[in-house]
């Protein structure tokens, strides 16, 4: 199907908001646009970070599931205690696949449950004992942990529980880093918030911790990254590509990392940011407080890789632009053969996506070494600054959906026919039953790494494999196909 | 028996709820009712007066102390007092803790599943917390429970003041549900016109003042005896005012939803009988250092 023109996305738009009641057709309305490369602030196109109207089906999740479930969770050796009910905690754990080394429930804890399991008494009379109380057990029970964060459930807030100074408390008692994180699910209108208080706590609790200690011995070419959740693996096979160019990583946050390097973080002399919206107060507060630069960069396929490689080896000297170089020079015969196999396959095919945090404009590029072009996206949980970062990613006229409804989602779908579709696990199964591929971009379906050079192998094998599954072909009734009189002989065999 | 008759009684903080509301239950208790009382304070100071205790143990605390509210039998939590007054008391936090309000709320919860409310009985008062701070504190007026309010106050402004914010609070419940306004018993301060303030303010928000109980030390003797006047002079006068008050409570018909009055109102009101000045604007936000130098 031929690309849409400008006019005829905006009719679409129309046509999709037709069914509303006036008021929610006026909220909606703000928050789906036709891209325009021409424009420098997405603001003048389209309203984001807002609430949601009730009854629309929103992707979205709460502030506990920003903090606890993205910036927090994967830090490894620490144990972050679900405070309040036991459902948040059971029901996130062990679900977003940041990969750890470590064994987990000695040195490493990413994928258990720790929460405090609210009962009726503790609401009427508060969970500061039991809290206090726990971390005294983990101490006990698990004396290898480095450090605990308390990550506030939505009754914390309401029953006013002094988070803080239980902690302080326990930081005296155990001599390591206990962290009070108020990201109450109830505050704000999605994760976002989440990732912010999260940061927050950070900044207050823990990067000052080695402030005045000069004894880490640093090096001209320390760096950290910053907001990579190393799902699948995704930091590990991102990593490696600095440090051949000869940087060295000090901290990774927060997929496989620990807090001693959130702790070193400040001594490093450059923050490389993945995901910016949930990491970008964090690096913003460092630039401010202790003078280190930081930069967004991308490894998803090989054309933004090795645009973001040349643009933080920039930053440094020869060495390491030298380095940075020899890293594409190396791989440049791998991602060729992964382009060559995999593009006369997939050239031409066009994808919807509908994602988290940076995926909605950062695999773009990938699609587009690919062959592929991505012809509608958007943020379950973005601020304008990001759309600010897509409007030139995406090409004219195509679709921007912020907060996408499920009615709008699939009306959209409908309408633009896409080869592939790129959301989550509450999507997948709705465009599958209407016939089209899909991969769920959250957790790579169970896949992956995706970042950096053998990322993009694994990125090109499965979106090749999804769309081009045979499974496709049988998805039409055989008794609605023109051609019945070959299934009935097929059945009669 | 008649139909069990559920009463809520509101009001100010340290307006006297509970001394009222004792020395009322003893006095439909000598009237031959069956009457239990329900704390819904976390002070827990709502049945002393009946058991002659410093503080019931609470339905709270017990199942704190159980691990849960389900572990917990009705006996546990149920005392028998004075006439056979049933008591308990929902508990809760010590204050800057927790959540009372949801403590309110699961006792309530216990109460009823435990079949607290038996076919025996002809009265539950509720004792409720000064102030409806939260939707936990209104779980006595909620469908099923309180279908009776009375609000205790007296004369004087901020009194009069909390009467009518929760006159506002019933109406919510009242507009869907049966709960209603039965009337103000005025608890004497001894302010002046007193009784005809109360009955003015009754009568705007459209009920009655349906007692005056006068002040008088006995009361505070009684209380030093953990009694109420009743037990403890059952011959003196001011007993014979609870009496009169219990009588006209089981007498009532007069259940209405209110119709609290504006801020403004409430201060004519109070203008009329001299309790406030007529507003001058003025001195309004002025310190005393800046009204000297004016002067």
């Amino acid at each position: 199907m031929a690309a849409l023109t400008k006019e005829e996305t905006e009719a679409l738009i129309q046509e999709v908001l037709e069914i509303y009641p006036e008021q929610a057709r006026k909220d909606r309305a703000k928050h789906l646009a036709v891209n325009d490369q021409s424009l420098e602030k997405s603001n003048k196109c389209i309203t984001s970070n807002r609430k949601s109207l009730p009854g629309t089906m929103t992707i979205r999740g709460c502030a506990y599931a920003g903090s606890k479930g993205v910036v927090w969770g994967p830090i490894k050796d620490m144990i972050h205690i679900s405070h309040g009910p036991v459902g948040c905690g059971q029901y996130s754990r062990a679900g977003r696949r940041n990969y750890y080394v470590g064994t987990t429930g000695v040195n490493a804890f990413g994928t258990r449950n720790f929460t405090s399991d609210f009962q009726e008494k503790d609401i009427v009379f508060g969970g500061d004992k039991k809290l206090a109380k726990i971390m005294t057990e983990i101490e006990a029970l698990f004396p290898l942990h480095k450090g605990i964060s308390i990550q506030s459930e939505c009754p914390i807030g309401l029953i006013g529980d002094d988070i803080e100074a239980v902690a302080k408390k326990a930081n005296k008692e155990i001599g390591k880093p206990v962290v009070p994180v108020r990201c109450e699910g109830f505050r704000g209108v999605s994760q976002s918030l989440g990732h912010h208080i999260a940061n927050d706590a950070i900044r207050d609790w823990v990067l000052e911790n080695r402030d005045g200690d000069d004894s880490f011995p640093t090096t001209p070419y320390d760096v950290a990254v910053i907001g990579d959740y190393n799902i699948g693996g995704d930091a590990w096979a991102s990593r490696t590509l600095l440090e051949e160019m000869g940087l060295r990583v000090v901290a990774q946050w927060s997929g496989d990392g620990t807090i001693a390097e959130m702790e070193k973080t400040p001594k490093v002399k450059l923050n490389l940011i993945h995901c910016y919206r949930s990491m970008n107060y964090i690096a913003r507060h460092m630039e401010e407080k202790y003078k280190i630069p930081w930069i967004e960069y991308n490894f998803f396929g090989p054309t933004k890789i090795a645009e973001s490689l040349r643009k933080i080896a920039a930053l440094f000297d020869e060495t390491i632009q030298a380095g940075a170089e020899r890293v594409i020079a190396k791989y440049q015969a791998e991602y060729e053969a992964v382009i060559a196999k995999y593009k006369p396959r997939l050239q031409g095919k066009r994808v919807m996506l509908y994602v988290g945090g940076l995926r909605p404009r950062h695999v773009i590029g990938a699609y587009e070494d690919l062959g592929m072009e991505v012809v509608g996206t958007g943020y379950e949980f973005g601020h304008n600054d990001d759309y600010d970062r897509t409007i030139k990613e995406m090409g004219n006229a195509t679709l921007i959906y912020d907060d996408v409804t499920g009615y709008e989602f699939e009306e959209f779908v409908k309408r633009v026919k896409p080869d592939l579709i790129g959301s989550g696990i509450k999507e997948k199964y709705i465009f599958q039953k209407m016939g089209i591929p899909f991969r769920q971009m959250h957790s790579w379906d169970y896949s992956g790494p995706y970042h950096g050079y053998d990322g993009f192998a694994i990125f090109a094998r499965d979106m090749d494999m999804t769309l081009n599954n045979p499974c496709w072909k049988q998805v039409n009734v055989p008794w609605k196909t023109a051609d019945s009189s070959k299934v009935a002989v097929a059945a009669g065999a | 028996m008649a139909r069990l008759r559920q009463c809520a009684i509101y009001g100010k903080g340290g307006i006297g709820k509970s001394t009222t509301t004792q020395n009322l239950v003893s006095a439909l208790a000598e009237l031959g009712n069956k009457v239990m009382i329900v704390g819904c304070d976390p002070k827990a100071d709502s049945t002393r007066l009946i058991l002659h205790a410093k503080a019931q143990t609470t339905i709270m605390s017990l199942a704190a102390e159980a691990g849960s509210v389900e572990d917990l039998e009705l006996e546990d939590v149920l005392k028998v007092g004075y006439r056979d007054i049933k008591c308990v008391e929902s508990g809760g936090p010590e204050p800057g803790v927790g959540c009372a309000g949801r403590g309110v709320i699961t006792a309530i919860n216990f109460l009823e599943e435990e079949g607290a409310y038996d076919d025996e009985l002809d009265f539950v008062f509720y004792d409720v917390l000064g102030d409806v701070v939260c939707g936990g504190f209104a779980m006595p007026i909620r469908e099923n429970k309180a279908q009776e309010i009375y609000i205790v106050c007296s004369g004087e402004m901020m009194a009069m003041y909390a009467a009518n914010n929760i006159a506002k609070g019933i109406v919510k419940y009242a507009n869907s549900g049966s709960v209603r306004l039965a009337g103000l018993i005025c608890n004497s301060r001894e302010t002046a016109r007193e009784d005809e303030l109360i009955s003015a303010l009754a009568a705007k928000i459209g009920t009655t003042m349906i007692h005056f109980v006068p002040r008088d030390n006995v009361v505070q003797r009684a209380e030093i005896r953990r009694m109420t006047v009743i037990e403890y002079e059952p011959g003196h006068k001011q007993a014979q005012e609870y009496r009169d008050l219990a009588m006209k409570i089981r007498d009532n018909k007069n259940f209405i939803i209110p119709t609290p009055i504006t801020m403004d109102e409430l201060e004519e009101l109070m203008m009329e009988f001299g309790i406030i000045d007529q507003e001058d604007e003025s001195i309004i936000g002025k310190t005393a250092a800046a009204e000297a130098a004016a002067a």
